[in-house]
């Protein structure tokens, strides 16, 4: 699930490696648990994701590409000012593909790599988990286990203990802010 | 089939040579793969120091040029192009390897491309810069060069897309910005672990700045994947097409040697063997000056010699396929051309060397001890380097220098400034990368602990290229 700010609190608990982490991220989602997020220095399977859907956002914007960098030449060769150099057609099928191809995978590209930054709404530079003391270690040897403290299977000691079950090297509640 | 674990010998991958090293957890594996960030070494401040003193020659060459005009190069009528098309011609093609190694090989499944990916797509970059500079300062007035795109301009004219000038724009600006997007995108994770790992504030406000954010969580990997998979879907193509709209500025045209319809894939296949044999240049000083023998190891240099071998066949039969089209065209000055020209004209010696460190240089790779052997590789890919900028210096002159009348053939040789850009060139691609592996993780760390986490549970099954698994359990 999306972590974006734990407004209601979350419980984590930390592990030593990918494994175990991946075991007790299947077992929560086994126990009823929906609202888990993992934080991990490499991509680790356990909670299941729903389909991106990126490829169809690329697959529209890279069509559009396509489309609009033809008829650019288009417009500028055989409309605008039609040229006629040694009496070859104004409207070039063949040499305006080119830049047609190009066109659509520069497209498909920047809505790649910009639509997954929209969809993960980075950049953010500050996320309440980089509160945890040596939450740091989460990008190099640290594999952690978050539950959201809204979701409905659990409570504070029923979702605390059970993250205890999994022998973690520590388990931190974050609580929501106090509304000022 | 399965992978196994030899505590001594760090994690093996069946037959063939281990893709890691040494003992390390993650996070020794990390600080080590970052160490080049965090402290320099004696090596590097020689090469940085050189790199500089040739980077101050490029740009006095440049600008030399611009206010003196392209005439203080040697180019004359008829070779109009000379070194200008083939410096970039070498540059592009140089870049290839990079998209090849980091896109096209993440595709096939080829996991031994994670301790080289980074360095491979930091080249082609930094080959693009260079590259593009060439066309550039060509077009005599440079700072016309926005001619070249498509905007509304008060003088009412486009550019020409019959024309292949504008398809290589469209080409080189694609892929360089593929290729940015791509090597930025992959280094999100591994900006995060340096902005985790830095002693300092600023340093680590820095990393923080350019690693955005990025938490690990398990649903922003899960987009990543997709995302990052998506680009090297895209980028694949580029491999195959930029070289190919490259060939065509000479296809399109009707001058013996140029006119070919074998060029594209011919251009295509020296681009990643010239690629290739640069990343063995860069690769091999870089492993000993900071120590990476633990990543890069002789499988990575097995396999990238592998494919060496397999691009030079490639290329030896494009060079007998154009010999025999010239004669069985019965074309007198395709004959002409291929058949007496080139092999006893007056760059007959720049032929005949070209021939051999293309062609022969690589059948060195046949041999075991050869294919892992540092000098060997590291001679060997500078005279194929050498032999590939030979090799567009002989399609573009001599094609050029005498076509159809011998009333306009002229004799074409090089200035000091045309040397002095190359050299520059060089320097410029030196400078660039040598800053590239002392502020950027140059390795991508993430993948090679995902690496490192497979082998040990024996879940990835990662046979270096060729080595055949001969255990069935």
């Amino acid at each position: 699930m999306r972590d974006r700010d734990w407004a209601g609190g979350v419980y984590m608990a930390e592990f030593g490696s990918a494994a175990e982490l991946g075991r007790a991220a299947r077992a929560f989602q086994e126990k009823g648990y929906r609202m888990i997020e993992t934080y991990s220095p490499i991509p680790v399977e356990g909670v299941v994701y729903r389909r991106s859907r990126l490829p169809k956002f690329v697959f529209a914007i890279g069509a559009l590409g396509g489309l609009a960098s033809y008829l650019i030449q288009w417009y500028a060769n055989a409309y605008s000012y039609p040229l006629n150099i040694g009496g070859r057609p104004s409207h070039a099928t063949t040499a305006f593909l080119i830049p047609t191809f190009e066109g659509t995978v520069l497209s498909a590209a920047l809505a790649a790599f910009f639509g997954v930054f929209w969809i993960l709404r980075l950049p953010q530079p500050w996320h309440p988990v980089f509160e945890i003391p040596d939450f740091d270690r989460a990008s190099v040897d640290r594999y952690w286990l978050a539950i959201d403290a809204r979701d409905p299977r659990g409570s504070r000691e029923l979702t605390v203990n059970e993250l205890r079950e999994f022998s973690p090297l520590r388990v931190v509640a974050l609580d929501p802010e106090p509304a000022a | 089939m399965s992978a196994t674990v030899e505590p001594d010998t760090g994690v093996s991958a069946g037959a063939g040579w281990p893709l890691l090293t040494g003992q390390h957890d993650d996070a020794s594996l990390t600080d080590h793969l970052l160490s080049p960030i965090w402290q320099t070494r004696p090596g590097w401040w020689w090469l940085f120091g050189l790199s500089c003193a040739g980077t101050l020659l490029f740009i006095g060459t440049i600008t030399y040029t611009i206010a003196r005009g392209i005439g203080v190069w040697g180019n004359n009528i008829p070779v109009a192009w000379a070194y200008a098309i083939v410096n970039f011609v070498w540059w592009v093609g140089i870049g290839h390897a990079g998209t090849f190694i980091s896109a096209f090989l993440l595709l096939l499944n080829q996991r031994w491309r994670g301790s080289v990916n980074r360095i491979a797509e930091a080249m082609t970059i930094f080959a693009l810069v260079n590259a593009s500079l060439f066309p550039l300062l060509h077009l005599g007035r440079a700072w016309f060069f926005y001619w070249l795109i498509p905007y509304p301009a008060t003088m009412g004219v486009w550019p020409n897309f019959k024309s292949s000038l504008p398809w290589d724009v469209a080409a080189v600006s694609t892929y360089f910005t593929v290729s940015l997007l791509f090597w930025y995108l992959g280094l999100v994770p591994d900006l995060a672990s340096a902005r985790d790992r830095a002693a300092t504030l600023f340093r680590r406000r820095v990393y923080g700045l350019f690693a955005l954010g990025w938490r690990g969580a398990g649903y922003q990997w899960a987009r990543y994947r997709a995302a990052y998979t998506l680009l090297a879907a895209l980028a694949t193509p580029l491999v195959i097409s930029v070289h190919s709209v490259v060939s065509l500025d000479f296809a399109i045209a009707q001058l013996p040697g140029w006119h070919s319809t074998i060029f594209p894939p011919y251009f295509v296949v020296g681009a990643i063997y010239s690629g290739l044999a640069m990343v063995i240049v860069l690769l091999l000083p870089m492993r000993r000056v900071f120590r990476l023998g633990d990543v890069i190891t002789n499988a990575h240099l097995d396999a990238i010699a592998k494919l060496m071998l397999t691009m030079g066949l490639m290329l030896a039969y494009s060079y007998v396929i154009e010999l025999f089209m010239a004669w069985y065209s019965g074309n007198q000055f395709e004959r002409f051309t291929y058949l007496v020209d080139r092999p006893t004209g007056p760059y007959a010696v720049l032929y005949w060397v070209m021939t051999v460190l293309n062609v022969v240089t690589p059948q060195l790779f046949w041999v075991t001890r050869f294919r892992t052997s540092g000098p060997i590789l590291f001679i060997a890919s500078l005279g194929i380097l050498a032999g590939m900028w030979i090799e567009r210096f002989i399609i573009i002159v001599t094609s050029l220098n005498r076509d159809f009348l011998t009333s306009s053939w002229h004799f074409y040789a090089p200035s000091w400034v045309d040397w002095s850009i190359l050299a520059g060139s060089v320097s410029l691609f030196a400078f660039l990368f040598l800053l590239f592996i002392r502020f950027v993780p140059s390795v991508a760390i993430s993948e090679v602990k995902e690496l490192s986490l497979g082998l040990g549970e024996g879940q990835v099954d990662l046979a270096p290229i060729g080595s055949v698994e001969a255990e069935h359990a």
